[in-house]
């Protein structure tokens, strides 16, 4: 973890509000895990205030870069959509516990399953998989066909599957529903995406093994606050814990209360 | 001597700041970025004699210059903070002021007696003032005799000296901070969060899953600066100032108010390397500032007027 003014390679607007940033710098070195965010202050002013948790979305070490997509609906991520090639940013990271890569094995199947602005860490995840000899379904949520950001590069890595709310792109409904038409199956699954999306992915049980990935409303990023925390699910007392920032934001599907 | 070196009541401070209670854990995630050597000393996590949960999700929320939070309390426990994070504590070189919590007095006074004696715990400080609690909390701290008991019976069993917490959620704060110096107190922390509430526009419900929370940052540092400049010129105890501190001129300001040092509190959240930043930025302000000591500064605005300023409340 360490925190860095990074140059801002590339920024680009991918889809209705979705932004792709590609930022340059030596804490680059220390990615070394899909599904681990940063921790970005937007602003050199006062206001806003707290940092921004966004996910890794691609990981390029050679060229000392990587990228994120986020969506630009909030007085922070509005500010960073601002940002033009040589601005620099103040990024504290990589923070958290990722997907673990090495729980599928060469020639078993991965089903990644994404919604919204929870589909960009599944990307380097997917890649990593596949370097693995892991085969990749993945199957992306969206709101309508103009949200929809990155099928075709998901496309390239393996089978693909869309989901959009008003059936504009894709099977018209949620990622379960696209599941359930394609019967989609596989070894282990890793999902990322909205709390009921999870929550329905628990439900339908596709696989023995899974990992998710929370989002939550963090004020210091490294574990200090006790903001993001949830219940574990095993616990009679109540009082055990798991802190989305840094014991997550991946965790075993099943093991905490969604 | 250095001239940020400050003694107050069990406290011999390297430099006048330290992070605030509930901003820094109990130091091991901020261990991760910088010795922790270099802090002044450091307010840990408000203990309970029992572990606690805290409150529901969300417990955060943004403001213009602040931050809510509703945390609750969460902590480990009397036990595990004695057994685990105090002992880890002790590897460095600071100073630790042990917040203290509890639903009923006697919750406190059982904390405080046990925590005290742990030899890295130099100062207690009661947090009578959380305003995210059922019970304890903010309701000791709003009403002055209970204030005052409450650090009276903590004072008989304290090993260390006793700084109370004060909260800005009152009329009159100096009736407050009076009662706590009748009751033995050693020293003033102030202030606290004040309490606030947001509401999500499209749902139409409160951003915090707990409904109401404790705002900080800079938007409440005219707050605290007032209430200790009206505080430090009718107390005879030191006050560790807090509330937004962000900068080094925060710092100064604080001190001309009233503090002898200083907490950081939400700022960690927006920069992780603040306290290390602000204690070197302060040296070198003091020097050009023609200052031999950071103590001097103490109640300047006060004292050179020759007067005491008069509130109405």
């Amino acid at each position: 973890m360490k925190k860095q003014w990074m140059s801002v390679v590339s920024h680009n607007a991918i889809a209705k509000n979705i932004y792709e940033l590609t930022l340059s710098g030596e804490l680059v070195r220390e990615m070394n895990e899909p599904g681990r965010f940063v921790h970005l202050k937007v602003s050199e002013q006062i206001t806003p205030l707290l940092r921004r948790p966004i996910s890794i979305a691609n990981i390029n070490q050679q060229a000392n870069e990587f990228t994120m997509i986020y969506r630009a609906d909030g007085e922070g991520t509005k500010i960073l959509s601002k940002k033009k090639v040589g601005d620099k940013v103040d990024v504290l990271g990589p923070l958290g516990n990722g997907f673990p890569v090495e729980a599928t094995s060469s020639g078993e199947t991965a089903i990644l399953v994404g919604g919204g602005i929870g589909v960009p860490p599944l990307y380097e995840l997917s890649q990593r998989l596949v370097e693995n000899g892991v085969k990749v379904i993945h199957v992306l949520g969206f709101q309508d066909k103009e949200t929809a950001f990155y099928v075709d590069q998901f496309s390239e890595l393996g089978e693909t599957y869309v989901a959009t709310v008003d059936g504009s792109l894709g099977t018209k409904g949620f990622v379960t529903d696209a599941i359930s038409q394609y019967q989609i199956k596989g070894n282990v699954l890793y999902a990322c995406g909205p709390i009921p999306m999870l929550k329905a992915l628990e439900s339908i049980h596709i696989t023995d093994k899974g990992f998710i990935s929370l989002e939550q409303r963090m004020g210091c990023g490294i574990g200090a606050c006790f903001a993001c925390v949830c219940h574990l699910k095993e616990d009679p007392t109540g009082t055990s814990y798991r802190k989305v920032c840094s014991d997550g934001p991946v965790f075993p599907i099943g093991e905490v209360v969604l | 001597m250095s001239r940020l070196q400050v003694d107050l009541p069990g406290l011999q401070l390297k430099n006048p700041v330290m992070p605030a209670s509930g901003c820094f854990g109990f130091g091991r995630e901020f261990s991760q970025l910088y010795d922790l050597n270099i802090l002044g000393a450091m307010m840990i996590k408000a203990t309970t004699e029992e572990p606690r949960f805290g409150n529901p999700t969300p417990r955060v929320a943004e403001t213009p210059a602040g931050m809510l939070n509703a945390i609750g309390l969460q902590n480990p426990g009397l036990e595990q903070v004695m057994e685990k994070e105090l002992p880890w504590l002790s590897q460095f070189d600071v100073p630790i002021i042990a917040n203290v919590a509890g639903s009923q007095i006697e919750d406190y006074v059982r904390v405080a007696k046990y925590i005290s004696t742990v030899e890295n715990v130099k100062a207690l400080e009661l947090n009578i003032s959380c305003p995210n609690v059922k019970t304890g909390g903010i309701a000791f701290g709003t009403n002055p005799n209970v204030a005052k008991e409450l650090t009276k019976k903590v004072k008989d069993v304290s090993s260390v000296p006793v700084y109370v917490k004060l909260s800005p959620n009152v009329t009159n704060i100096l009736d407050v901070a009076k009662a706590v110096e009748d009751g033995g107190a050693d020293g003033l922390t102030m202030i606290n969060t004040l309490l606030g509430m947001r509401i999500d526009i499209k749902s139409g419900k409160p951003i915090i899953a707990n409904g109401t929370g404790g705002l900080s940052g800079p938007a409440i540092k005219p707050v605290a600066i007032r209430m200790i400049h009206e505080v430090s010129q009718n107390v005879n105890i030191p006050i560790i100032g807090m509330g937004g501190i962000t900068t080094v001129e925060d710092i100064i300001e604080f001190f001309y108010a009233g503090a002898s040092a200083v907490a950081v509190g939400t700022a960690n959240f927006s920069d992780p390397y603040i306290c290390p930043t602000l204690i070197e930025e302060l040296d070198e302000y003091l020097t050009n500032m023609g200052v031999s000591h950071i103590s001097e500064l103490t109640g300047r605005s006060w004292k050179d007027h020759g007067t005491r300023t008069h509130y109405c409340s």
